[in-house]
C-alpha cells in the first residue's frame, strides 16, 4: 500500500509542447465558444436575477423582503433546512461507516439505494409522499383519525426535503473514508480507543472537510428544493410556502419585481455556496477526494 | 459479532476490528427505509392496484404521451447539446491557462447551486419577447420562450455541470505521453484528437450525456415556467402528474410516476453498464 | 509477555491465508517474521495484536487466552507500516492518545500525559518536536513518532509491520541498530515483520521464516543460515545454487558420475543439491567433484559469479570465484561444495 496519494485540483500548469497541443487560432475558437456559452447560459440567467431584482428601485425591494409572507418563507425555509440538514449529517455519517468501514454483502446495492434520489423527478419524490399521507394515502385514513397532519404542513415539506437531500454528506463521505482505509482507526483502536473514541478523536477530523462540502451541498439543495416541496406544500401563503415556493407565488401573480427580490437572495446563498465550495476545493482538495461535482 | 456462518464459508459480512457496524448500517436502513423504500413501495402499491387495463388507458392517453415524448426528447436535445459544449468547456478548462480560470470553473456548478425556481424564472425573463435575448431572437422568427425550445433551453441550463464534471477529471488524468507519442508516430493534432483521446473519453461523456439526459427527464422548477405549459405542445411530464394531482386523479399522476421510474431505472442501468464496460475494458 | 500461538487458521473468503501455524515467543525476545509477500506474515502479526481473529486455533498472552480478548483489552503496541499517524493531532498528542482515551481513574492528568510523551521523545530522540505535525516531520521521524506512541500505553507485547519499509536505505540502516538499542534498553517482547532478510538476520534473537501461510523454519541468523531445513529457506535466505542430483549407495550422482559426496542417511533417488556458491573448493582434477563449461562470468562487486552448465542436460548453477582467481579466465572448472544439503524431490 502507498501512502495516501495526494491529489491536487490545479490544472497541469507545466506548458505542454508545441506537438501536444493545438493551434493559436483553434486555441482561440474553443475559448471564445466556451464562454459564450458559459456566459449566454450560466451568467446572464444570473444577471437578470439581480437586475429584475432592483429595477423598481431598493425600496420596492427592501418592500419585497420584510413583507410579512416573505418573513414567513424566509422562516420556513431555514427551519426546513435545520431540521432536514441534521438529520442527513447522521445518515451520512453513519452510512459512510457502514459502507467504508466494512465489507459486506449487498453494500453495492445499498450504494445505488442511497444515489436514487438523484435520478428520480423531484416532483415524484413529492408524489410518494402524497400516496402515503394524503387524503386518499395508504396511512391518510388512520393519519386523519388520530389528527396527525404531515401533507400540506411542515412534515411533509420536512420529509420531502430530506428525501431529495440525503446523498449529498454519504456521497461525499463513502470514497473519502474508503481512501483513508481504516489504518488510523486500527491504530487508535491498538492503543485503547474505544469505537466512539476513534470515531471522535481520529475519523472525524480526517473527513471534517470532506463533510463540511457535503453539508454545504446538501444545505443549498434543501433550501432550494422545489419541485418536492411544492408538490406536498400545498401553497399555504404565511404556513407552508418556503421561499423557492413564495418565488413561483409571486412571479405567476405578475409581480415580477417581488419574485426577482425573493430570487436574489436565493442567488445570494448559491453564490456563497459555490464560493465556500471553491474555497474548500482550493485549500482542501486532497482531504476533500477525489469526488468533485455529483 | 459476526453471526455464526449460516453455510460453509458464507458470511454477511468479513470479520473487522472496527467497531460499530450494526449500529451504523441498522441506522442506515431504517433511515433508509423510513424515507424512500416505504413511500416507493407505497408508489408501486398504487400503480399494481391500477390494473392492467386503467394502467394502460393512461399510459396511451395521448396528454400522458406527449407529455412523455415531450420530456424525454427535449431531454435527450439538450443532453446532446450540453455533450458538445460541455466537453469544450471542459477541455479549456483542463488544457487551458487563463486569467479567471478558477471562477469560470466554480460558474459550471451554479446550476448545482441555484434553486431550479430561481433559474426558471429568470431565463423566462431573459427568453421573454420583450427579454434581453427574446427580443433579438424574435426579429429571426425565433420563438423560445413558452415553447419547448424553452424547455430545451432549461434543460441544457440544468444538465451542463453533469456533463463537465463528469468529463474533467477523466481529462485531467489523460497522460501527456500518450498525445507526445501520437504526435512522433505522425498523427497530426486533429488525428491525436479525434483517434486517441475522444475514444479514451468515451465513456465519461457517455456516462455525462446519461446523467444530464436522467436529470433532464425529471427536471420540474426550471422547465415550468418557461415552457407555456400547453396541453399536447409544450407540456412536461413531472407537471402533467402535478396537475393530475390537484384533479385528486391519484391513478393518473401514479402511472405516469411508474412509468418514468421505470424509464429512469433503465437509464441508471445503462448507465451502470457503461462504467462496467469501460471499468473492464480500461481499468 | 510470553505469546503463543497456538495451532492458528485463518481464512479470508474462504482463501486459506494461514494453515495451522504455531510459534512460542519467549519474554523480551525480538522477533522477526521473514516471508515474501503473501507469506502470511502480516496475517500472523495482525492476529497477535487482535486487527484479526483466527479462523481456528488460539493466541495466548503469558497463560491467558487473549483470542477472545478485544484490541483495546490486548494492551499491544502496534506500529504500523505507513505509521497510520493522527495527521490532525501534534507529536505530542499523537503519544499521547493512548493515554487520553483511558478511562476513570487510570486515565493520567493532562500534565502527567505530556510528561510520558516528552520522555518518550526523549528516548526516541526527538526532544524539542512535540509541537510538529506529522507532515512537517521526515520518514524516519514519523517512524520514531509512531513507535513512541505504541510504547506510551506500556503494551505488553510491542508489534511492529514491516518498520522499515518505507524508509530509504540509509535511513533504514540506522534506524534498525537504534530499534536493537531500545529494544535492550526497554526489554519489550517484541516481533516485527520484514521481507529484506538482510534486516531480519541482523536485528532479530530468532528469526521466523515464513511461506504460503505456513512457518517453514523458527531459528537464530546462525541456524537459518547455516542450517536451513527446506529447499524455501535455503532459497529465500541468502544467495544458493540448486543442481537436481540422484543418491545411490549413500553417494551423490550427477548423471552416471559420483562427485564426490557422500550421504550415507539420505533416502535413495532423486534429490536437490543446495549449496551456497561463495561455499564452494575449486578441485583442479576432478575424480568426485561437479564440472562444467562456463557460460558467463560476470563481475560483482569484491567477487566473480561464474555461471557453469554441468553435464549433458546443461543445468546451469552459480558459483563465486576470487576476482584474480586463474579458475575465472579457463573455460571449463570442476569444483566441490564445502556445505551443502539435500532434498529429497517431492
Amino acid at each position: 500500500m502507498a501512502d495516501p496519494e495526494i491529489k491536487s485540483y490545479a490544472p497541469r500548469q507545466e506548458s505542454l509542447s508545441a506537438a501536444v497541443t493545438e493551434s493559436r487560432p483553434a486555441k482561440a475558437v474553443l475559448m471564445i465558444v466556451s464562454f459564450a456559452f458559459l456566459g449566454i447560459f450560466l451568467l446572464l440567467p444570473l444577471i437578470v436575477v439581480f437586475n429584475e431584482a432592483f429595477a423598481k428601485g431598493l425600496s420596492d425591494y427592501t418592500e419585497a423582503l420584510t413583507s410579512p409572507d416573505t418573513r414567513s418563507a424566509i422562516y420556513l425555509t431555514l427551519l426546513v433546512a435545520a431540521i432536514s440538514v441534521p438529520l442527513n449529517i447522521v445518515f451520512g455519517v453513519s452510512a459512510a461507516w457502514a459502507i467504508a468501514k466494512f465489507e459486506f454483502k449487498g453494500k453495492a446495492f445499498l450504494t445505488t439505494l442511497i444515489d436514487l434520489p438523484f435520478s428520480v423527478s423531484p416532483v415524484i419524490s413529492g408524489l410518494v409522499y402524497v400516496l402515503l399521507f394524503g387524503a386518499q394515502g395508504l396511512l391518510g385514513a388512520w393519519l386523519k383519525a388520530h389528527g396527525i397532519v404531515i401533507l400540506f404542513a411542515v412534515p411533509g415539506i420536512v420529509l420531502a426535503t430530506i428525501f431529495v437531500t440525503f446523498p449529498f454528506v454519504a456521497r461525499e463521505l463513502i470514497p473519502l473514508m474508503q481512501e483513508q482505509g481504516n489504518g488510523d482507526e486500527e491504530a487508535a483502536l491498538s492503543l485503547g480507543a474505544n469505537g466512539w473514541q476513534a470515531f471522535w478523536y481520529v475519523t472525524l477530523p480526517n473527513v471534517k472537510w470532506g463533510l463540511l462540502y457535503g453539508v454545504l451541498l446538501c444545505n443549498a439543495r434543501a433550501m432550494g428544493e422545489f419541485g418536492a416541496v411544492s408538490v406536498v406544500s400545498g401553497h399555504i401563503r404565511g404556513l407552508t410556502n418556503t421561499m423557492p415556493l413564495h418565488v413561483e407565488i409571486l412571479y405567476n401573480e405578475y409581480n415580477a419585481a417581488a419574485a426577482f427580490a425573493v430570487a436574489s437572495l436565493l442567488a445570494g446563498l448559491a453564490l456563497v455556496t459555490l464560493v465556500l465550495k471553491t474555497l474548500l476545493e482550493m485549500r482542501y482538495g486532497a482531504e476533500i477526494a477525489a469526488t468533485r461535482g455529483h | 459479532m459476526t453471526t455464526a456462518p449460516a453455510k460453509a464459508g458464507w458470511r454477511f459480512r468479513q470479520p473487522s476490528v472496527i467497531p460499530g457496524f450494526g449500529l451504523t448500517l441498522g441506522f442506515s436502513l431504517a433511515y433508509l427505509t423510513l424515507i424512500i423504500l416505504i413511500p416507493l413501495s407505497g408508489l408501486i402499491w398504487r400503480s399494481a392496484a391500477l390494473g392492467w387495463a386503467d394502467f394502460w388507458a393512461i399510459a396511451t392517453d395521448r396528454r400522458t404521451i406527449n407529455a412523455l415524448e415531450i420530456s424525454f426528447g427535449t431531454a435527450f436535445f439538450a443532453a446532446a447539446v450540453n455533450v458538445v459544449f460541455g466537453t469544450i468547456v471542459a477541455w479549456v478548462l483542463v488544457r487551458y491557462s487563463f486569467p479567471g480560470r478558477r471562477i469560470v470553473d466554480a460558474m459550471v456548478d451554479l446550476p448545482f447551486a441555484l434553486p431550479t425556481a430561481v433559474a426558471g424564472i429568470a431565463l423566462t425573463t431573459l427568453y421573454a419577447p420583450n427579454g434581453w435575448l427574446g427580443s433579438l431572437l424574435a426579429p429571426l422568427g425565433i420563438k423560445v420562450a413558452y415553447t419547448p425550445l424553452g424547455i430545451v433551453i432549461a434543460l441544457i441550463f440544468i444538465g451542463l455541470p453533469f456533463v463537465v464534471r463528469t468529463v474533467q477529471p477523466i481529462m485531467e488524468e489523460i497522460d501527456k505521453e500518450v498525445e507526445e507519442v501520437a504526435a512522433t508516430l505522425g498523427a497530426n493534432r486533429f488525428q491525436t484528437i479525434a483517434r486517441v483521446l475522444l475514444p479514451g473519453l468515451a465513456p465519461a461523456i457517455v456516462t455525462g450525456f446519461a446523467l444530464a439526459f436522467a436529470r433532464g427527464v425529471g427536471e420540474y422548477g426550471s422547465v415550468i415556467f418557461i415552457a407555456g405549459n400547453l396541453p399536447y405542445k409544450s407540456e412536461i411530464a413531472p407537471l402533467l402528474i402535478v396537475i393530475r394531482l390537484e384533479e385528486y386523479n391519484y391513478a393518473a399522476a401514479t402511472a405516469i410516476a411508474a412509468i418514468m421510474l421505470a424509464l429512469s431505472f433503465a437509464m441508471l442501468l445503462v448507465i451502470n453498464l457503461v462504467q462496467t464496460w469501460s471499468r473492464k475494458r480500461y481499468g | 509477555m510470553e505469546v503463543r500461538v497456538a495451532n492458528v487458521r485463518k481464512e479470508f473468503e474462504r482463501f486459506p491465508a494461514l494453515h495451522d501455524v504455531s510459534l512460542d515467543i519467549k519474554s523480551g525476545e525480538l522477533i522477526a517474521l521473514l516471508g515474501p509477500s503473501g507469506s502470511g506474515k502480516t496475517t500472523l502479526l495482525r492476529l497477535i495484536a487482535g486487527l484479526e481473529r483466527p479462523t481456528k486455533g488460539k493466541i495466548f498472552f503469558g497463560e491467558e487466552d487473549a483470542s477472545q480478548k478485544s484490541i483495546q483489552e490486548r494492551n499491544v503496541g502496534f506500529v504500523f507500516q505507513h505509521y497510520a499517524l493522527f495527521r490532525h493531532m501534534t507529536v505530542a498528542d499523537n503519544i499521547g492518545f493512548g493515554l487520553k482515551v483511558r478511562h476513570g481513574p487510570t486515565r493520567p492528568s493532562a500534565q502527567e500525559i505530556r510528561r510520558r510523551a516528552s520522555e518518550l521523545l526523549d528516548l526516541v530522540q526527538l526532544s524539542g518536536l512535540e509541537k510538529r505535525y506529522p507532515a512537517q516531520l521526515s520518514g524516519g521521524q514519523r517512524q520514531r513518532v509512531a513507535l513512541a506512541r505504541a510504547m506510551a500505553i506500556e503494551p505488553a507485547v510491542l508489534l511492529l509491520d514491516e518498520p522499515f519499509g518505507a524508509l530509504d536505505a540509509q535511513v533504514r540502516r540506522e534506524l534498525r541498530r537504534w530499534l536493537r538499542e531500545i529494544h535492550d534498553a526497554t526489554g519489550h517482547t517484541t516481533v516485527f515483520v520484514t521481507h529484506d532478510q538482510e534486516e531480519a538476520l541482523e536485528l532479530a534473537d530468532r528469526v521466523v521464516v515464513m511461506s504460503q501461510g505456513s512457518i517453514e523454519q523458527v531459528g537464530t541468523a546462525d541456524e537459518i543460515y547455516d542450517t536451513p531445513n527446506s529447499p524455501f529457506v535455503y532459497g529465500f535466505i541468502g544467495e544458493s545454487s540448486a543442481l537436481p542430483v540422484k543418491v545411490e549407495d549413500g553417494q551423490v550422482w550427477i548423471a552416471d558420475r559420483p562427485i564426490g559426496l557422500s550421504a550415507p542417511h539420505a533416502p535413495q533417488g532423486e534429490a536437490t543439491l543446495f549449496f551456497r556458491p561463495h561455499d564452494v573448493e575449486l578441485v583442479d582434477e576432478c575424480n568426485g567433484c561437479i564440472a562444467g563449461t562456463v557460460a558467463a562470468s560476470r563481475r560483482v562487486a569484491g567477487t566473480r559469479r561464474v555461471e557453469l552448465e554441468i553435464g549433458g542436460e546443461r543445468q546451469r548453477v552459480e558459483i563465486e570465484l576470487p576476482v584474480n582467481h586463474p579458475a575465472a579466465q579457463k573455460s571449463r572448472v570442476a569444483f566441490r561444495p564445502r556445505r551443502w544439503k539435500l532434498f529429497p524431490t517431492a
